[in-house]
């Protein structure tokens, strides 16, 4: 403890200072914000980019949730089914999930994390939110006013055949892919160059780890759904005939290259989660994270693994049994490599000195929902099961298990984790927990009756069911309303703690990541002057040192 | 790069403090420049990867129709197309030599030689429109607009001018991406913005220069030869 004190710039934890002149207020004025290359004005940007995206897919997913209620139409047509279920896929995965982690945390503490002034490229990074911007904009007029009844597939011949206007959605798309594409570069390059003196490969912290391997997803499949969402938008437009079989094309050629890219994309999303849990995980059992290698390496695992798992969302579509194989094997390898960094985290939980706060209950969710999302992700990587399974809602619980069950309970606890950082204050500890009971629970209650309706035979995507299923889908809808009532108190304390809250100090958690070694909120530099890194990020003891309880 | 290699790299920052182009959170303009090229390399491999998705409709579509591919292969003008092949990898090798120029402390042969280099971007486009008016005259743009007479009640002649055209349309759009860079740069190095020790503007361009000609480099054989 004495020797990490005289290593490090900051007041002790006790002393719970609010730096008065920091990022927030060094420059006034909306322009400031606008025109700011401090990566973490950028990041605080996608937050609240985020933020908007989320309550969007989320409306649009209860909207879902009201209608299939009943068995018979209940609140919309038909169509405008189509199209929510649509909006709620193409906002979720393109406008939230994607940017979430990446964008705000990715920016936020990134750099922080390797002692660095700032990402590598600072006006690369303003450009590629404001790129985001543009997508985004474009993706949201376009399913407005045009109207996109797709799903977020936009599988051809329903996308060149559909008569709705679906080019502003898929340039939308388009746009949005080089925002993803800068900011993986920006993070890949930081991560080379601009390391401390002293963090050396092995000493960087886990979530940098997380997201230099999203970065390289981000990087090289990205370009292929560019290039699709390019190639179907000229389908619709000019007819070439690419992906239509009555001119010489093949449709499952759209579906590779789709695929290609979005299978993928679930590990742009899932990383950067995984990465937030190693930091949280070590920070709350007051631990050192146990197997760090493994762990780093595992990451670089997935990234590589995952680029050759795309088919296994095709086993019906026509491919080879010798391509079903092939890709059903390797699609479970990225479940060898999920197990390495569950095992390593239950390690490094085993014999703790556990703090038990809102970041940690979300934590405990994402090991129960990333084991049981990643257990039936093997299920429906096996071809005959994945055959009766197919389209079906045990599909769409399965991947929002991953999706919400992982990602989403990551993006909160990082939120919570964070918070104080960012914002230099606290939120009420006690509300923290109800809202996250409410929302692991509400979860469970959301998506554990899919599960049971899929297996059961109901097709996903569909806009009435037979009569025996109703008694499932109102329970999914009720899970679906607890959780969207965890998410309003989370809005409603952390609003009121970004005025109120208690003052948080430099590190409210006592963590030894390096991204609380300064002032909070930090000031625009980052740091006063450059650190010394004698210790690794995850150290709470010596080899052989009791673990040891703090009082927060 | 290890932290012995950051700390070397901090004991030379002395010497350029002063440089104007240092951005605040760097250390030295060695480290600068690496983060540079290391980035422009990154975004070349985003373009390959973007242009791999056609690669495989070629793929795909030659290995579906084997002998349609190789007619239609011939009804291109291969005259036309072994000009612009020509003229594209003289532009990177003038480009080359602007890189050097620059580094030479050469600035006006550096100009002359970039501009060299746009002119033969210029060429290529003409001769490319040429032989796309061609192409649209003899009925071969796919889609619903395609009536191709010699290769009438062929299957599969629709898919390689699907694949001829969107391939070489999106290159074509990266050369011109690429002449916009050129100019910029070229700018740039009249203005007087380059030195012999300040240059990695005329570097990175020439890297997406290069990689616009390396990409026809693939798709004149493919398309023309075989």
């Amino acid at each position: 403890m004495s020797q990490h004190a005289d290593s490090s710039a900051l007041a002790p934890a006790e002393a719970r200072v609010y730096q008065e002149i920091n990022y927030l207020n060094a420059d006034r004025g909306v322009m400031s914000w606008l025109k700011t290359l401090d990566h973490k004005r950028i990041g605080i940007m996608y937050f609240a980019s985020v933020l908007a995206t989320f309550l969007l897919g989320g409306i649009f997913a209860m909207i879902v949730r009201f209608e299939l209620t009943t068995p018979e139409p209940t609140l919309i047509s038909a169509n405008t089914y189509n199209r929510m279920f649509t909006l709620h896929g193409m906002v979720m995965v393109f406008l939230f999930m994607i940017p979430a982690i990446p964008g705000v945390f990715g920016n936020f503490v990134l750099p922080l994390m390797l002692g660095a002034k700032d990402v590598a490229f600072p006006r690369l990074n303003l450009l590629s939110l404001y790129v985001y911007w543009t997508g985004a904009a474009l993706v949201l007029w376009g399913v407005i006013n045009g109207g996109a009844d797709t799903g977020w597939t936009f599988y051809v011949p329903y996308s060149t055949t559909t008569p709705m206007t679906l080019f502003p959605v898929l340039f939308g798309v388009f746009i949005i892919g080089f925002s993803s594409i800068l900011t993986g570069l920006n993070f890949i390059v930081t991560v080379h160059t601009l390391r401390a003196p002293g963090i050396t490969w092995m000493k960087m912290p886990l979530f940098v780890w997380a997201i230099y391997a999203t970065s390289i997803i981000q990087v090289l499949a990205t370009p292929v759904i560019g290039l699709t969402t390019l190639l179907v938008g000229i389908e619709k437009v000019g007819g070439f005939g690419l992906f239509d079989p009555g001119r010489g094309g093949d449709p499952v050629l759209m579906q590779h290259l789709f695929w290609f890219y979005s299978h993928p994309a679930v590990y742009i999303m899932v990383l950067p989660a995984m990465g937030v849990m190693s930091e949280i995980i070590a920070a709350y059992a007051r631990k050192n994270i146990f197997g760090y290698k493994m762990i780093a390496y595992s990451s670089l695992g997935i990234a590589f693994v995952g680029f050759f798992a795309w088919g296994h969302h095709m086993f019906v579509s026509g491919q080879s049994a010798f391509d079903d194989g092939a890709f059903a094997v390797i699609s479970m390898l990225v479940g060898v490599f999920t197990a390495i960094k569950v095992f390593n985290w239950v390690g490094t939980l085993y014999r703790g000195a556990i703090y038990v706060s809102g970041p940690f209950i979300y934590a405990c969710g994402f090991l129960f929902f990333i084991v049981f999302g990643g257990m039936t992700g093997i299920a429906v990587a096996t071809v005959s099961l994945d055959v009766h399974w197919h389209d079906t809602y045990f599909v769409v619980a399965h991947f929002h298990f991953i999706m919400v069950g992982a990602v989403i309970m990551a993006f909160l606890a990082a939120i919570h984790y964070w918070f104080p950082k960012m914002f230099g204050r606290m939120y009420h500890e006690g509300w923290s927990m109800v809202a996250a009971t409410f929302i692991v629970l509400g979860f469970n209650a959301t998506f554990i009756p899919q599960f049971l309706l899929g297996n059961a035979g109901m097709p996903r995507r569909y806009y009435m069911y037979p009569e025996r299923f109703t008694a499932l889908n109102v329970a999914s809808t009720a899970g679906s309303t607890l959780l969207a009532f965890g998410f309003i108190i989370i809005l409603i304390y952390l609003i009121w703690a970004l005025k109120h809250g208690e003052i948080a100090g430099p590190n409210p958690w006592n963590s030894k990541g390096y991204e609380w070694r300064t002032s909070s909120p930090p000031i625009k530099e980052n740091f006063e002057h450059t650190l010394d890194y004698p210790e690794e990020p995850h150290m709470y003891q010596e080899p052989g040192e009791e673990v040891e309880h703090v009082v927060i | 790069m290890s932290s012995s290699d950051a700390s070397d790299l901090g004991a030379h920052r002395d010497g350029n403090h002063a440089d104007p182009h240092l951005a605040h959170h760097f250390d030295s303009m060695e480290t600068q420049n690496h983060a540079s090229r290391l980035g422009m390399w990154l975004f070349l491999g985003t373009e390959v990867l973007l242009f791999a998705g056609l690669f495989l409709g070629y793929a795909v579509n030659r290995h579906f129709y084997p002998h349609t591919f190789k007619v239609a292969s011939h009804s291109l003008n291969l005259v036309l197309g072994t000009v612009n092949t020509v003229v594209l990898i003289s532009s990177s090798f003038t480009v080359a030599m602007a890189y050097y120029s620059v580094k030479k402390g050469r600035n006006k042969q550096a100009a002359g030689l970039l501009g060299f280099t746009i002119l033969c971007a210029l060429a290529f486009l003409c001769i490319k429109a040429f032989e796309y008016q061609h192409k649209f005259q003899e009925g071969a743009l796919p889609g619903k607009w395609f009536h191709f007479h010699e290769m009438a009640g062929m299957p599969g002649a629709n898919m390689f001018f699907s694949v001829y055209f969107l391939s070489t349309g999106l290159h074509a759009f990266h050369v011109i991406v690429g002449m916009a860079i050129l100019i910029w740069v070229l700018r740039r190095l009249i203005r007087g913005d380059f030195t012999r020790t300040y240059y990695i503007p005329v570097e990175l361009g020439g890297l997406y220069w290069h990689l616009v000609d390396l990409v026809w480099i693939f798709l004149f054989p493919l398309l023309y030869l075989i």
